[in-house]
C-alpha cells in the first residue's frame, strides 16, 4: 500500500469537497474492493475520503410500496433486516449471496454500486426491481446507471445517497458463485409486477442489464420451460478461466430458469 | 474414529495444549518478532518467465531517502556465497548422475520464471522499500519460455549445458519383465493423466528475519521452516553465509507448512546476508502475491500408465511414464519427490508382480516444484487407483471385487515389492470392509437413482491407497541419493523439581507435537502432561534434527523420545536402586515410581530427579544430572494404509461437482492422540478434495502465472466440504517402539484419486484432468 491522506469527514459538502481538492481522491464506503487493490498496489490514491462519519447515509425505510437503503447499509444488515425480509426478501436473500461473512460486514450497498463490479450481485437487484439511485446531486434510473466495465452515471465526486427499490409482487435471485472469489459467474432476478415480469443479469456482460429476451418468453406466463427455446447469444459476455461465454449464456439461461421455479412457489 | 481412552495418556484425544495462544493471537510468528534497530527488505522480482538481465540501474533507488542498500544477484555473487544446492542427487537410468542447474539465491545474468528474486531493496520502513524498489530499472531481453512439462524436452534449453531440458531420466523395476508381461496379459487398461500443479498456500505466509552480531560474529536467523537445522546446514555448508558454529536458525511458532517450508530459499538467505552487509537487522514478510509466485509448488505430471489383467483379473504388470515438472531450478528435495517418493509407490496394496517406471524429470520456465502434502505419494496413489478403477470399469468388475481380489493379504507381510520397497505390516482388506460399510456400499444403487430424480448424477469412487512415511532409513536414503541421514534426535532433561523438558528436532508447525509428544514422555514418565514442556525450532535450544515432513514427527521424532525416556529411566533405576539399597536387578519403574521388587519400599520419579541433582546419598560410578538424548534411525519406512471412498453428485444443468460423502478408513498403526488424527485426517481431506475439484496453478504460454490470487486459485472452504466420516483400523508398525506409522498426509494422498474416481464415475468417462471444475464438466457432459 502507498501512503495517502486520509479523511472522515462530517458532511456531504465536506466530503465532496475534499475529494475535489485532493490530487487524486476516492471515497471510502465498506472498501471491500478499494482496500484490497490498494494493497496490491493497483491503486494509489492520494487521499481516501471515508464517508463513514456522513450523517444521512444510512437507514432503511419501507414507505409507498417502495423500499429506501441508505448507500452505506452493510450486506449483512440488509440480508439480516426484517423490514427487508419483510419488505424486499429477495434483496434479503441477495444480500446474504455476496461473498463472505467479513465482507457482508463490511462492505455496503452504495460501494457495490458505485464501484459496479461486473460479478457484483446487487446491480442485477437494481436492473430487475427498476431501482433509483440517488446521489447527492440527483436521481438516476438503474437502467441508465450502469454503463459498462466499472463504468457508471457517476459524474466524479458525486455521491450516492440511497438507493429505491420498487417492491414486486414476488422475485427469486438465483446465483451461480465462483468458487474462490464468490463474485457471481453468472446471477439472474427475475421479478413479477403488476405491469409484467422484468429479468436482471449480472455477472455474464460487461456489467448489469436486462434480460429482454427472456422476459418476452416468460410475458405469456410464468413457466420455467417457456425459456428452454431463448437464445441467450454469448457476444460480449465475459470470459475467464472458470467460465467462457459460452458457459456463462448457458448459466444465464439455467438461473433464470431456477429463479422462475423459485418464484412460482411464493405466494403473490 | 478408534474410542479414545481417558486421562491424557496415549490413546486419549487430549486438547492440545498450544492452541490457547495460537487462538488467543499469542502465537509468536516469525513476524511478530522484532528487533531494535530492525530494518525492512522487499524483493526485485522477474516479471519475465525467461530473460537475460541486461542491466539493473539502482542508483535512483538507493538514493530514495531511508534506503540503506540496494543489493543484486551480483552482488551476493561477489561476496562469495554459493548457490542453493539440491539435497538429493537422483542417479539416472544410464548410470550417470542428474544434472543440477546452477540455483542461485539472488538471479544473476539470467532470470527463469517469474517472481524470482535478482535483487532486493533494504530501507527504514517497508513503504520506502517498495517505493525504491519501483525506481529500480531493470533492462530484460526475453525469451521464449518454456511452459508446458510435456514439451519441454523438444524445446530450446533454459539452462546451458542442460540437454533436452532434462534434470534426469530415472527408471525402476524390471522393464523387460514389465513388458513381457503386458504383452501376455489378457486385458491390458491404457490411462493417461495430468496430475495439476497446485500452490501450497500456507495460513502464514513465509518470512524472515536476519541478525547479525558483530560483536560475536554471530548470526541469528528467524524463519518459517519446517526443518531448521537442515536449514543451517544448508546456508553454512552450501551457501556459505556463516559457518554453523555461528548460526543459529530459529522456526518458532509456524502456520503450516504443507512441504512447502521445507526448501531453503532465496529471501532468508538474503537477509541474512543483508543484515551483515547493512549493520541491521532485517526482516522480509511476503505478500500473499508473493507467496503465489516463490513459494515451491506441487506435483505437475503428465503420465501414461498401463495396467495388465490376466483372465481371472489378477495384476500382471503395471508400466508408468512419467514427465515430472521440476520447475526452473531443482528445489531442495525437488528431484526425490517424483522419483523415491513416487514410483516406489507403484505396487500400492497390490500384489503386482511386475512393475516398471520411468521418470523424466524436466526444467520449465516456472517456479520450482518440491515436496507439498503427500509429495509424490499422492502423484503414485492417483496413477495407481485411477487406473485399477479404469480396469474394472472396463471389465465389467466390481471396482471392490477387483482391488480385493489383488490386495496383499496380512500372511504376506513381510511383503518385498517389486519396486524397492518391504511392507512391514498392513491388513488392506480390513479397512476396505469397514470403509464399505461405513458408506453403505451396498445402498449406492438406491442412492444413485434417488438423485436421479433430482437431476442430479451420483457416482462413488474408491482409493486404497498406501504412502512410505517415517522418513527414513538414514544408510538407504543416503544409498538413494539423499545429502542427509534422515534420523531424528530427542533430548529429554529431567528438572530437579521433577518436571520435564522436552528438546525434540521435529518441527511442529500445526501438527500439534507440543501435545502429542508429551502425552507420550508424560505416559513413560507417570507425569502429567502439563509437566511437559516440549522445545523444538531453535537450532540454539534442540541439539540436531531433521524437521518435520513426510509424515516423520511422530515415528522418528517420538521413537527418538522413547529411546531418550529409556535412558533416563534406566538412570533413574541406578539411583532409585542406591537410595534403596537394593539390588539393581530389582529395582521396577511403573506408574510413575521406582518400586523394589517385592516389597514396600518405593520413590517417585520427582524424589529421584531431585537426588541426581542434589546428590548427597547417590551412586559414586554415577555422574549427576537426570538429562538423557538419543538419535533414532529408523530401520524401515513406515507404511500408512487405507480405504477413502467418496461420493459425488453432478448437476446435469450446471456441472457443479457436490462431494456429498467421504469416508475414509485409516491404518496408522497405534495412536496417541485420536482427535489430533482425526484432525489431521480432514486437513489431508480437504485439500485431496481441493487438488480434485478446486485447485490449479495454472501458467499461460508466456509463463505468466494466471491462478496468482484467491480470485482465481481456489482453495476449498468447509461450506464445500461435507461432513467427513473417518474411522481407523489398526495394525502396529514392527519397527519402531511406539508401533506408530504417521497420519499427516493421508488425506491428501487418498483423496484425489477416490473423488475423482467418483467423477468419472458419475460422468460415464474415462478421464477428466482435475480440477473437476464446473464447466469442464459441463463439457464433458455434452460429450
Amino acid at each position: 500500500m502507498y501512503p495517502f491522506e486520509y479523511h472522515r469527514p462530517r458532511a456531504l459538502e465536506e466530503a465532496r469537497a475534499l475529494f475535489h481538492q485532493a490530487e487524486d481522491g476516492i471515497y471510502l464506503a465498506g472498501g471491500q474492493t478499494l482496500i484490497p487493490t490498494m494493497k496490491q498496489r493497483l491503486a494509489a490514491p492520494s487521499d481516501v475520503v471515508d464517508l463513514a462519519g456522513v450523517p444521512g447515509l444510512t437507514g432503511l425505510a419501507v414507505e409507498d410500496g417502495t423500499l429506501r437503503v441508505g448507500a452505506l447499509s452493510r450486506h449483512a444488515e440488509v440480508a439480516a433486516h426484517p423490514d427487508v425480509k419483510r419488505a424486499l426478501p429477495v434483496l434479503a436473500h441477495l444480500a446474504s449471496c455476496i461473498g463472505d461473512p467479513q465482507v457482508r460486514n463490511r462492505g455496503t450497498l452504495g460501494g457495490s454500486v458505485a464501484n459496479s463490479d461486473p460479478a457484483a450481485d446487487y446491480p442485477a437487484a437494481l436492473v430487475a426491481l427498476g431501482a433509483t439511485v440517488h446521489t447527492d446531486s440527483r436521481s438516476i434510473a438503474a437502467e441508465d446507471y450502469f454503463k459498462d466495465l466499472f463504468e457508471t452515471a457517476l459524474e466524479p465526486g458525486e455521491i450516492i445517497t440511497r438507493i429505491d427499490f420498487p417492491r414486486p409482487l414476488r422475485a427469486a435471485y438465483r446465483k451461480f458463485p465462483h468458487p474462490a472469489s464468490r463474485y457471481a459467474v453468472v446471477g439472474v432476478l427475475v421479478a413479477e409486477f403488476d405491469g409484467g415480469l422484468r429479468v436482471g443479469i449480472t455477472g455474464a456482460g460487461p456489467c448489469a442489464f436486462r434480460g429482454t429476451a427472456l422476459e418476452e418468453a416468460l410475458a405469456d406466463g410464468l413457466d420455467p420451460a417457456a425459456l428452454d427455446g431463448v437464445e441467450v447469444p454469448d457476444a460480449g459476455f465475459n470470459s475467464d478461466l472458470f467460465a467462457s461465454a459460452e458457459y456463462r449464456a448457458h448459466l444465464v439461461k439455467v438461473m433464470a430458469k431456477r429463479a422462475v421455479q423459485d418464484l412460482l412457489v411464493q405466494p403473490r | 474414529m478408534a474410542e479414545a481412552v481417558a486421562g491424557s495418556g496415549i490413546g486419549a484425544s487430549v486438547r492440545r495444549k498450544e492452541d490457547l495462544r495460537f487462538i488467543t493471537g499469542r502465537g509468536r510468528y516469525t513476524d511478530d518478532i522484532s528487533m531494535p534497530g530492525q530494518v525492512h527488505a522487499v524483493f526485485l522480482r522477474s516479471p519475465h518467465a525467461r530473460a537475460r538481465i541486461v542491466s539493473i540501474d539502482t542508483a535512483e533507488a538507493a538514493a530514495v531517502p531511508g534506503v540503506l542498500a540496494v543489493l543484486t544477484g551480483r552482488d551476493m555473487a561477489a561476496d562469495g556465497l554459493g548457490d542453493l544446492p539440491c539435497g538429493w542427487l537422483v542417479k539416472q537410468s544410464d548410470g550417470s548422475d542428474m544434472v543440477a542447474a546452477p540455483h542461485p539465491p539472488l538471479a544473476h545474468g539470467v532470470v527463469n520464471y517469474v517472481g524470482e528474486p535478482y535483487g532486493l531493496v533494504v530501507a527504514e520502513d517497508l513503504a520506502t522499500a517498495w517505493r525504491a524498489a519501483e525506481l529500480v530499472v531493470a533492462e530484460f531481453e526475453e525469451r521464449p519460455a518454456v511452459v508446458d512439462p510435456a514439451l519441454a524436452m523438444e524445446s530450446e534449453a533454459i539452462h546451458e549445458g542442460v540437454a533436452r531440458n532434462l534434470a534426469y531420466e530415472w527408471v525402476l523395476g524390471d522393464q523387460s519383465a514389465t513388458e513381457t508381461a503386458l504383452a501376455g496379459a489378457a486385458h491390458v487398461t491404457r490411462l493417461d493423466l495430468v496430475n495439476n500443479r497446485l500452490i501450497p498456500n500456507a495460513m502464514e505466509p513465509r518470512a524472515a528475519l536476519g541478525v547479525h552480531d558483530p560483536g560475536t560474529g554471530e548470526h541469528v536467523l528467524y524463519t518459517t521452516s519446517q526443518n531448521p537445522h537442515l536449514e543451517r546446514l544448508v546456508l553454512s555448508a552450501f551457501v556459505g553465509v556463516a559457518p554453523e558454529h555461528k548460526l543459529r536458525v530459529v522456526a518458532p511458532d509456524v502456520g503450516g507448512g504443507f512441504g512447502s517450508k521445507i526448501p531453503v530459499y532465496a529471501e532468508e538467505t538474503a537477509v541474512l546476508w543483508a543484515a551483515r552487509r547493512v549493520g541491521r537487522p532485517v526482516k522480509w514478510k511476503a505478500e500473499r502475491s508473493e507467496s503465489f509466485l516463490a513459494d515451491a509448488h506441487g506435483r505437475d505430471h503428465v503420465t501414461h500408465a498401463e495396467l495388465g489383467l490376466d483372465e481371472h483379473g489378477r495384476f500382471v504388470a503395471l508400466e508408468v511414464h512419467t514427465t515430472a515438472n521440476l520447475g526452473a531450478y531443482l528445489s531442495l528435495f525437488g528431484s526425490s519427490v517424483p522419483t523415491y517418493l513416487y514410483g516406489t509407490l507403484m505396487a500400492g496394496q497390490y500384489k503386482t508382480p511386475n512393475i516398471f517406471v520411468k521418470v523424466h524429470g524436466v526444467y520449465t520456465n516456472t517456479a520450482p516444484v518440491d515436496a507439498y502434502r503427500g509429495a509424490g505419494r499422492p502423484e503414485a496413489t492417483y496413477v495407481v487407483e485411477r487406473i485399477v478403477e479404469a480396469a474394472a470399469r472396463e471389465l465389467g468388475r466390481d471396482p471392490a471385487d477387483l482391488r480385493r481380489q489383488n490386495l496383499i493379504r496380512p500372511e504376506d507381510f513381510p511383503y518385498e515389492t517389486p519396486v524397492a520397497l518391504v511392507y512391514d505390516t498392513g491388513n488392506y482388506e480390513a479397512s476396505l470392509d469397514k470403509a464399505l460399510a461405513l458408506i453403505d456400499y451396498g445402498g449406492f444403487p438406491e442412492r444413485k437413482a434417488e438423485a436421479a430424480r433430482r437431476g442430479k448424477r451420483r457416482g462413488i469412487g474408491f482409493a486404497c491407497y498406501i504412502e512410505a512415511c517415517g522418513l527414513a532409513p538414514s544408510k538407504l536414503a543416503i544409498q538413494l541419493g539423499a545429502g542427509v541421514g534422515l534420523y531424528e534426535s530427542g533430548e529429554i532433561r529431567v528438572n530437579p523439581t521433577g518436571n520435564v523438558t522436552v528438546f525434540t528436532g521435529s518441527h511442529s508447525h500445526g501438527q500439534g507435537h507440543e501435545t502429542t509428544f508429551a502425552q507420550v514422555v508424560a505416559e513413560r514418565f507417570g507425569i502429567g502432561i502439563d509437566d511437559v514442556e516440549v522445545v523444538h525450532g531453535d537450532t540454539g535450544r534442540v541439539e540436531f534434527g531433521l524437521g518435520t515432513y513426510g509424515s516423520r514427527s511422530l515415528a522418528v521424532g517420538g521413537s527418538a523420545l522413547v529411546r531418550a525416556a529409556d535412558k533416563v529411566v534406566e538412570k533413574g533405576r541406578r539411583i532409585a536402586a542406591h537410595m534403596l539399597e537394593a539390588d539393581l536387578a530389582d529395582v521396577e519403574f511403573a506408574d510413575g515410581r521406582f518400586t523394589v521388587r517385592d516389597s514396600n519400599q518405593s520413590l517417585s520419579f520427582g524424589e529421584v530427579a531431585f537426588a541426581a541433582y542434589v546428590p548427597a546419598n547417590y551412586p559414586e560410578d554415577l555422574e549427576p544430572g537426570l538429562s538423557e538424548k538419543a538419535f533414532y534411525d529408523p530401520e524401515n519406512f513406515t507404511f500408512p494404509a487405507g480405504t477413502h471412498i467418496a461420493e459425488v453428485e453432478v448437476d446435469e444443468e450446471t456441472g457443479v461437482v457436490e462431494l456429498v460423502d467421504f469416508v475414509a478408513v485409516d491404518d496408522f498403526g497405534k495412536v496417541i492422540n485420536p482427535m489430533i488424527v482425526h484432525g489431521q485426517i480432514h486437513g489431508g481431506v480437504a485439500q485431496g478434495v481441493g487438488q480434485a475439484l478446486h485447485e490449479r496453478g495454472l501458467y499461460d504460454e508466456y509463463g505468466q502465472l494466471q491462478t496468482g490470487s484467491y480470485m482465481d486459485y481456489c482453495i476449498p472452504r468447509a461450506d464445500d466440504l461435507p461432513d467427513f466420516r473417518v474411522d481407523t483400523t489398526v495394525t502396529p508398525c514392527t519397527h519402531n517402539p511406539l508401533g506408530v506409522k504417521g497420519c499427516g498426509e493421508a488425506g491428501a494422498i487418498g483423496a484425489p484419486a477416490a473423488v475423482m474416481n467418483a467423477v468419472t464415475d458419475a460422468l460415464g468417462v474415462a478421464d477428466l484432468p482435475m480440477p473437476a471444475t464446473a464447466e469442464k464438466v459441463w463439457r464433458a457432459l455434452r460429450g
